[in-house]
């Protein structure tokens, strides 16, 4: 979807202001919302590709004013409810009115080292030989899917060059919406910022991006 | 956008929009009244174990971030052999120092060269690799960052502080799939000798990420 989250070449944001010797968290409740976000993660209900979805699906203008751990609690509320763990009724009210979905899993702390050490890998094998080798000219797909994609606008319908064949991973459209992970080959494209951004573009930048062999054509 | 007006001055934030007619939904105004609401909901549900948030919070805090990274790095700089494993097979490599798992599940390193320097950046949401840099900084996750490393990453640099000769190619990587990316920056002249543990000291997060390069001690007091 071309939504808030898409933001490769938008202005206006102003400078980037790094704070030094930043803590991680600014907040004790960043501290909850982080463990919350990974806890409710390991109920099995959603993937990750479901989450970014629904982070993306934050209304814009509260999107870009949202710290990251707000996006990351207010898209938990939606995903809790669309999976039948907590209604928005309940959270308003600060407690238990119905029984919930049983989920796959419940973290407890005794499984928190072997989960967070385990992790999520989504690279999976596929059956067909990558379409793309190292060097050849590709050309990102022009679409607009309502949808969730992980080929940004800046790259749509570019030129690039293939560097890299990553392996084959669970394809993210498709996943996101519960259409299974049917992986695809995965290829670093580089563009040059010329072709990204025209006139004016630095001389010196090339941008790649990582990209599921169903976002590219031959040239 | 600094990490001050993210969280501080959050409620002023949110006045504001009212002002502009945006109707916001006022359940985010108070975050920390949110987030214990829904945190009970949960415990009372049994759906989830306090302790176990306890002790995630507790491993990002203490035990994973960039001092793992800046192992890698001064390994890199110091064994050849490592370096080459590093480029072929970045996650068994990484993993060989004890660092893998969430967020780090699928590893490449970049290398700076004295021709091009590297910068990663998610401009879709926030991917970063956590295994070895831990949790990533506000700004990494903000408008502003994502926004403009693709475009106008020699200004994003002069905001921290870092000019590069205008000759020096930058290359961007947007991190837009499961690829996890770590920048390997240029080992500083006059480090010869250096063992393993001093080379690490002047490997800061900022360096891994792009938005600096290695040198003077990085002063890094996370772990």
């Amino acid at each position: 979807m071309n939504g808030p989250h898409d933001l490769g070449g938008q202005m206006g944001f102003g400078a980037v202001s790094p704070e030094k010797d930043e803590p991680y968290f600014h907040a004790e409740w960043e501290k909850r919302a982080l463990g919350l976000t990974l806890s409710c993660g390991a109920f099995g209900a959603w993937s990750i590709d479901e989450s970014r979805h629904a982070r993306e699906n934050v209304p814009p203008a509260d999107y870009l004013a949202a710290s990251y751990y707000e996006i990351w609690t207010r898209a938990l509320e939606v995903l809790l409810e669309r999976h039948g763990f907590a209604t928005r009724a309940e959270i308003d009210a600060g407690h238990k009115q119905i029984e919930p979905a049983k989920p796959k899993r419940i973290l407890t702390a005794d499984m928190v080292p072997g989960v967070l050490a385990g992790g999520g890998p989504c690279d999976r094998p596929v059956e067909t030989e990558p379409l793309f080798q190292p060097g050849d000219k590709v050309r990102t797909k022009n679409f607009n899917p309502a949808t969730h994609t992980r080929l940004p606008r800046y790259a749509r319908a570019r030129t690039g060059v293939v560097e890299a064949v990553q392996g084959s991973y669970v394809f993210p459209d498709d996943n996101a919406h519960g259409k299974g992970e049917n992986p695809q080959w995965v290829y670093t494209v580089v563009f040059d910022g010329g072709e990204i951004w025209g006139e004016g573009a630095d001389p010196t930048l090339t941008v790649s991006i990582d990209a599921w062999e169903s976002y590219l054509e031959h040239v | 956008m600094s990490a001050d007006h993210h969280h501080h001055d959050h409620d002023h934030d949110h006045g504001h929009h009212h002002d502009h007619g945006h109707h916001h939904d006022n359940r985010y105004t108070d975050m920390q009244a949110r987030v214990r609401a829904l945190e009970t909901v949960l415990t009372e549900k049994g759906l989830i174990d306090p302790a176990a948030i306890d002790a995630i919070v507790e491993t990002y805090e203490t035990k994973i971030g960039p001092r793992n990274g800046a192992h890698v790095v001064a390994k890199a700089w110091s064994d050849p052999d490592f370096s080459g494993w590093l480029k072929r097979d970045a996650t068994a490599a990484i993993a060989s120092l004890g660092y893998a798992g969430r967020q780090g599940e699928h590893m490449r390193a970049v290398f700076n060269t004295p021709d091009t320097h590297n910068l990663v950046v998610c401009t879709l949401c926030s991917c970063y690799p956590w295994s070895v840099l831990g949790l990533p900084p506000v700004w990494y996750k903000a408008p502003a960052y994502r926004s403009r490393a693709v475009i106008d990453p020699r200004g994003v640099l002069a905001e921290f502080g870092l000019t590069l000769p205008e000759t020096k190619k930058i290359r961007v990587w947007d991190s837009t799939a499961e690829l996890r990316y770590l920048v390997i920056p240029e080992r500083p002249e006059g480090t010869e000798g250096m063992s393993e543990e001093e080379l690490a000291k002047l490997v800061s997060r900022d360096a891994m990420i792009g938005t600096a390069i290695a040198g003077a001690e990085s002063g890094e007091k996370r772990p």
